[in-house]
């Protein structure tokens, strides 16, 4: 479904990073994959070049055999088959929630307007706020804009979701409900890929975890191998900071 | 023991009071000063004869075209029919009923007055205001339309559209607009319409040279104000939508341009006001608009200080009247 060959991304600016550094990775369909690691280690960096939100320096990006990395690509039919949420939610403020949901299904898909609207009823229903329908983004909670981002990037039909730390912005108590979404879409054989500090969520539902450091994949393996007896050091370490 | 009382009236503190009667202290006084001023030099002032620039009555007289007879006066609704024969052949005249000053069976001779008919007819000063506020609307028209896509152009990613972007907008903001004025008229006007009238075409008037001046000048002014709301939007926003298959070119439309109008709004305000103010500068290119037209009648009037005055007012009461509206649009766009 996704492989990542080889790739390197360096920024310059505000100073030297060597952000990914020769990053190999494969994620099977319907894989859960969650990638951990301490922070400017890479994670974010190596999922916003999944879609070319950063675009690599060297290597290559297959999603479903498409090369993301080629020029000659169409990035935007990639795209649309990739959903992505983000830390900050960046919903529309100017759109109503069922508008948030429907803009990109008329643009991109170019949808009519009764299926775009039940399309997105549905999938609001899906995350447990079909009251909000005509709430404007500012008049959420933090866990309520990031499930109507959820719902957003659902209503595109993605094959492949990326999560860029969902819950990271989140007062403690909406992570949960934001969490349940995601189980949920797990459960449902969606294939994806998650940076998180959610050791609970990849415990329970990843398939995989991949621990990232310095901008190199360190060691990746299921989460019984992972939590019970990983083996690098700087592994080990990094648990030891987070799980104590 | 407390008893009930009237709720506590907020009080103003004594200060403001003294603060307001000083403000009007000085306001009527720099009037008067200013009046006493002008009995110094023994200005005459003569409000009374302002009006006529604004409206005056035209009074148009029908004569009789020759030697003849009124055959009769046919009432027409409020208007009159008035038939003269005379031996030239029977002659109509149009005229509101109460100018007629005529009767059936007169006779008249050539010249004699058959009726007096009185227009109101728009003064100097509102002709110069109208012609003042037309160049302004066409003027914004165009500099927002040139502004919105040279500010998208100043943010593109290809260097043709940002440089060209950059260039029009560092050229046109560093030179005084007096001086554009004048490039527009004598430079590219005298080019334009040397070349038309050899290829036997109509000349463009000077208006539409002024009006060009103004609105690439505004255009420049506007382009910065977009670039700087398009950029005041969350990166995550563009992110947003690219993410989900957007084009840049829907992106811009759908997601960030919604939302960078709002912000654009107020500045956007403030430059046309000052396109109001600087369509003051057309007169110097022959063009009648408010200024160069009180500049006229203060020649004939000699009543310089009355016709500077209005003259100001007018322009505030045009400026003022469009930040008005830009208000309620804003609190309108206010989700």
């Amino acid at each position: 479904m996704i492989a990542v060959r080889n790739l390197f991304k360096t920024f310059w600016q505000p100073h030297r990073v060597d952000a990914l550094v020769d990053v190999s990775l494969s994620i099977a369909a319907g894989e859960v994959v969650v990638v951990i690691g301490p922070s400017g280690s890479g994670k974010s960096t190596l999922l916003r070049c999944l879609n070319r939100l950063e675009t690599a320096d060297a290597g290559h990006v297959f999603i479903d055999g498409v090369d993301v990395l080629d020029p000659k690509t169409d990035i935007n039919r990639v795209r649309a088959e990739v959903g992505m949420v983000f830390q900050s939610f960046n919903l529309f403020p100017h759109k109503k929630v069922l508008d948030n949901i429907t803009l990109a299904q008329r643009v991109v898909r170019r949808r009519s307007k009764a299926e775009a609207l039940r399309k997105a009823e549905a999938l609001l229903a899906k995350v447990g706020m079909p009251e909000k329908a005509a709430s404007y983004p500012d008049q959420l909670s933090g866990g309520q804009q990031q499930r109507v981002a959820i719902a957003r990037a659902l209503a595109m039909d993605p094959k492949v979701m990326l999560f860029d730390e969902p819950t990271s912005a989140l007062d403690p108590e909406m992570i949960g409900e934001v969490l349940e979404v995601m189980k949920a879409l797990a459960r449902e054989g969606m294939t994806m890929v998650c940076v998180t500090h959610e050791m609970g969520f990849a415990r329970e539902v990843a398939d995989r975890v991949v621990f990232m450091d310095g901008g190199a994949i360190v060691e990746t393996g299921t989460p019984e191998h992972f939590f019970v007896n990983p083996e690098h050091g700087r592994t080990k370490l990094f648990l030891s900071q987070i799980l104590k | 023991m407390r008893t009930p009382s009237a709720p506590p009236v907020s009080r103003r503190p004594r200060s403001d009071y003294i603060g307001a009667a000083g403000f009007f202290a000085v306001l009527f006084g720099l009037a008067a000063a200013l009046y006493a001023a002008t009995m110094q030099v023994d200005y005459v002032w003569r409000w009374n004869r302002i009006p006529q620039y604004f409206a005056y009555q035209q009074r148009t007289e029908l004569r009789a075209e020759a030697d003849g007879e009124i055959e009769a006066v046919a009432a027409r609704g409020d208007r009159r029919l008035i038939t003269v024969k005379s031996d030239a052949g029977v002659h109509l005249f149009d005229a509101p009923a109460e100018g007629v000053r005529v009767a059936p069976g007169e006779s008249v001779y050539a010249g004699d007055l058959l009726a007096v008919e009185e227009h109101w007819r728009p003064g100097l000063l509102m002709q110069g205001l109208w012609l003042t506020i037309q160049v302004s609307l066409i003027a914004t028209l165009f500099g927002v339309v040139i502004g919105l896509f040279a500010g998208i152009a100043r943010v593109a990613k290809n260097p043709f559209f940002r440089w060209s972007a950059l260039t029009y907008v560092e050229l046109i903001r560093g030179s005084p607009l007096l001086v554009q004025i004048f490039i527009w008229y004598f430079v590219l006007g005298t080019l334009f319409n040397s070349i038309l009238a050899k290829n036997g075409l109509n000349q463009i008037p000077p208006l539409w040279y002024g009006v060009a001046a103004m609105a690439t000048f505004a255009g420049a002014y506007v382009a910065e104000i977009v670039r700087a709301g398009i950029q005041s939007i969350h990166r995550g926003q563009n992110e947003a939508a690219r993410s989900l298959g957007m084009s840049y070119p829907q992106a811009m439309i759908h997601v960030i341009l919604p939302q960078a109008i709002r912000r654009i709004l107020p500045p956007l305000a403030g430059e046309f006001v000052s396109l109001i103010k600087d369509s003051s500068l057309l007169g110097i290119i022959a063009i009648r608009e408010l200024t160069k037209a009180t500049r006229e009648i203060v020649t004939v009037s000699l009543q310089a200080f009355e016709m500077w005055f209005i003259c100001a007012l007018l322009y505030l009461i045009l400026t003022f009247s469009l930040s008005l509206c830009v208000k309620y649009l804003e609190r309108r766009m206010v989700v």
